[in-house]
């Protein structure tokens, strides 16, 4: 392949420099000093502290409140990711049945993610509050025994159900512009190829829509992993017994409640590398089955 | 193998337009008809009818005798060819040709022998591997050809598939279809408003204006003999010469001349005479007189526009005269002219019919 070449100059530099130093300073500086610290063990008052290797690593990657915590943002970022885009795809595509473009229509059904997420969290909080929650009351009056407080089961559901919501909306509006994008034509071409509108979907609009559904999914893995943080953090903060601890959260928890540096550094450093592989991952095997 | 009757078929859109009205229309086993008409008269409407993509308000259609109204269009067995292809964008060309064989539960290997057969067909064999997007827009035309074809549909049903080509490519294509249909004898309906195109392609033409069927025939029929105004303006290029006259006192005015030869036509009423360019002759002591603006060369022939004389400025007096050789009239020049009586037609100007 060739490529065009430009003459070597300096002027570019100065242009990529901010984006540069706001890399810098946000990013490699802070990741720079987690690694740093996750090599370090500091006693109890954080006076003083011993370079100590990998033990911070061994010990968290062997503790069972750790693999429990690993476990469960695993379920946890599956289920938001496919709770979340399959909920917003079903609507979308029968919002797309009767709705022409008419964009006020669709900033009104983008409203919830103008919704911060501590605040998604609270509103949560409320509905399923044992003694005035209607959702609470609702669950319990359907015959489901629900108690979030006690029940790992019932807490997953809950933190689920709250980061479902509040990434439905974005999602549709995704979806509802990558079905409107899909000519007509086609569409019509496909009636008069294949009876079945359920055959039709799965095998025209599906695939057409797979470089919208790729782009969400890297998006909402990250929203599962990091910036659910506020949801928990104002609804369950880690109950019953950790059940609910993502491992953003016990990263927190370890570091700001626990003062474990170390320990916590080891585990950012950790998720990290999570995050970094599942990211070179999405690119080089789902992307190139996407594009067309 | 297949005909289609419409009877009394309308549509209205939900927003109220009319867009169709009281179509009734016979079409024989393996003709091929032609919609042409300006656009927004509704030619796809109907088009789209026939094939179920738009729902039918009132009417009826029957292919083979069988009513097809509340059949699905997948059930329909018709093919469709648009103007802008529709191939599906993430599909090989095979099986964007596969896919409406494999959804009707053809056997692989058949499917496989019947797409490479027609691929061959339409020179596409070597691109079966590619995408759409991989493809020039004459091949993507044949793509959307083959996945028509096919299927063995019981219609063929096209909607201006030629207006994205150059003209080169375009008139090359249009042999091609008629080769084609011809071969494969498929009953089909053609869609355009290009009115070369119909008269070339068509068994029989339908005329449509504002949702109705003007009129219907061969080629030849529209164009010798028109029934209303419309249709004698619409076929034919260059245009017919359309020139305001009245009949007073048992004679045919036009303009500022007196044509003989007419007789019994309403007095009083504005009246147009149509005379097509080929039927005008040059005459020394011809009854018309124009001042020649402009002389296309074509080749065989010559085509001499100029303005007669005779009229106010704001009626149409503008006429095109086909010369029959190379002619060597100057931009300026009087020239004399007569018309051929038994040619010429005369039309009522407020209903567009036609009285001789
Ligand atoms: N989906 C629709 N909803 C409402 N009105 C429509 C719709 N589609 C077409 N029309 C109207 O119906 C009439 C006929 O449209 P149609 O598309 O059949 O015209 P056409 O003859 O195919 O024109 P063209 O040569 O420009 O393609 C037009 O007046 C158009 O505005
Ligand atoms: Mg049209």
């Amino acid at each position: 392949m060739k490529r065009v070449q430009f003459e070597r100059s300096t002027v570019p530099y100065f242009f990529v420099a901010p984006q540069i130093a706001i890399i810098a300073v946000f990013f490699l500086w802070p990741a720079a000093q987690a690694i740093y610290q996750s090599f370090l063990l500091e006693d109890a008052f954080g006076l003083s502290s011993q370079f100590v290797w990998f033990r911070n690593y061994e010990d968290t990657i062997l503790n069972f409140a750790w693999l429990q915590s690993a476990g469960f943002t695993v379920v946890f970022s599956a289920a938001v990711t496919l709770g979340s885009l399959s909920i917003a795809l079903l609507l979308a595509v029968k919002a797309n049945e009767v709705l022409h473009g008419s964009s006020s229509y669709k900033t009104m059904l983008m409203w919830a993610y103008a919704v911060a997420p501590p605040v998604a969290g609270l509103m949560g909080n409320l509905m399923f509050n044992p003694f005035i929650g209607d959702l609470y009351t609702a669950m319990n009056v359907l015959g489901w025994d629900f108690n979030q407080k006690l029940d790992a089961f019932d807490a997953g559901f809950v933190v689920i159900l709250i980061s479902v919501w509040k990434q439905v909306s974005v999602n549709f509006i995704f979806f509802l512009s990558g079905l409107q994008g899909i000519s007509k034509g086609v569409m019509e071409a496909a009636t008069l190829d294949c009876r079945s509108p359920t055959k039709r979907f799965w095998t025209i609009t599906f695939p057409l829509l797979a470089p919208t559904t790729f782009f969400l999914m890297v998006i909402n893995i990250t929203y599962a992993f990091f910036e659910t943080f506020g949801i928990i953090d104002t609804t369950t903060r880690g109950a019953p017994g950790g059940a609910t601890n993502t491992l953003v959260y016990k990263v927190y928890t370890d570091g700001f409640l626990g003062a474990d540096l170390g320990g916590s550094s080891a585990q950012s450093v950790i998720l990290m590398l999570m995050v970094l592989a599942l990211t070179v991952f999405q690119f080089r095997f789902i992307e190139r089955k996407v594009h067309y | 193998m297949s005909t289609l009757t419409l009877s009394g078929i309308n549509k209205r859109y939900d927003n109220g337009a009319h867009a169709v009205r009281g179509v009734d229309m016979d079409i024989s086993d393996g003709e091929l008809i032609v919609f042409v008409g300006p656009s927004g008269c509704g030619k796809s409407t109907l088009l789209r009818m026939v094939a179920g993509l738009e729902a039918i308000t009132e009417g009826e259609m029957k292919i083979d005798g069988t009513r097809i109204n509340e059949i699905s269009p997948a059930d329909r067995d018709v093919a469709m060819v648009f103007q802008n292809y529709a191939l599906y964008p993430h599909m090989s060309v095979f099986r964007n040709m596969a896919y409406g064989l494999s959804n009707r539960g053809m056997a692989k290997s058949d499917i496989e022998a019947k797409v490479r057969e027609t691929a061959r067909m339409l020179r596409i064999e070597d691109y079966l591997e590619r995408k759409p997007a991989q493809l020039s827009g004459g091949q993507r035309q044949r793509v959307a050809m083959g996945r028509a074809i096919v299927r063995s549909p019981k219609l063929f049903l096209f909607d201006e598939p030629l207006s994205n080509l150059d003209a080169k490519l375009r008139v090359q294509m249009r042999i091609e279809i008629k080769r084609l249909q011809r071969e494969l004898g498929v009953t089909s309906i053609y869609v355009t408003h290009d009115q070369t195109e119909a008269m070339t392609l068509a068994d029989r033409l339908a005329v449509i204006n504002e949702g109705k069927v003007e009129q219907m025939g061969s080629p030849m029929d529209l164009y010798s003999d028109p029934k209303t105004l419309f249709v004698a303006s619409f076929i034919g290029s260059p245009h017919i010469n359309l020139l305001p006259a009245r009949f007073e006192n048992g004679e045919l005015q036009v303009g500022a001349t007196t044509m003989p030869g007419f007789e019994a036509l309403p007095e009083g009423v504005p009246l147009m005479l149509g005379v097509r360019p080929e039927h005008i002759a040059q005459h020394p002591e011809g009854a018309f007189e124009i001042s020649v603006d402009l002389v296309e060369q074509l080749g065989a022939d010559s085509l001499i526009y100029g303005a007669v004389s005779g009229f106010n400025g704001d009626e149409p007096h503008e006429l095109c005269v086909r010369a029959g050789e190379a002619s060597q009239r100057e931009p300026g020049e009087l020239l004399k002219l007569n018309f051929e009586t038994d040619r010429a037609m005369v039309f009522r100007q407020d209903s567009g019919e036609r009285l001789v």
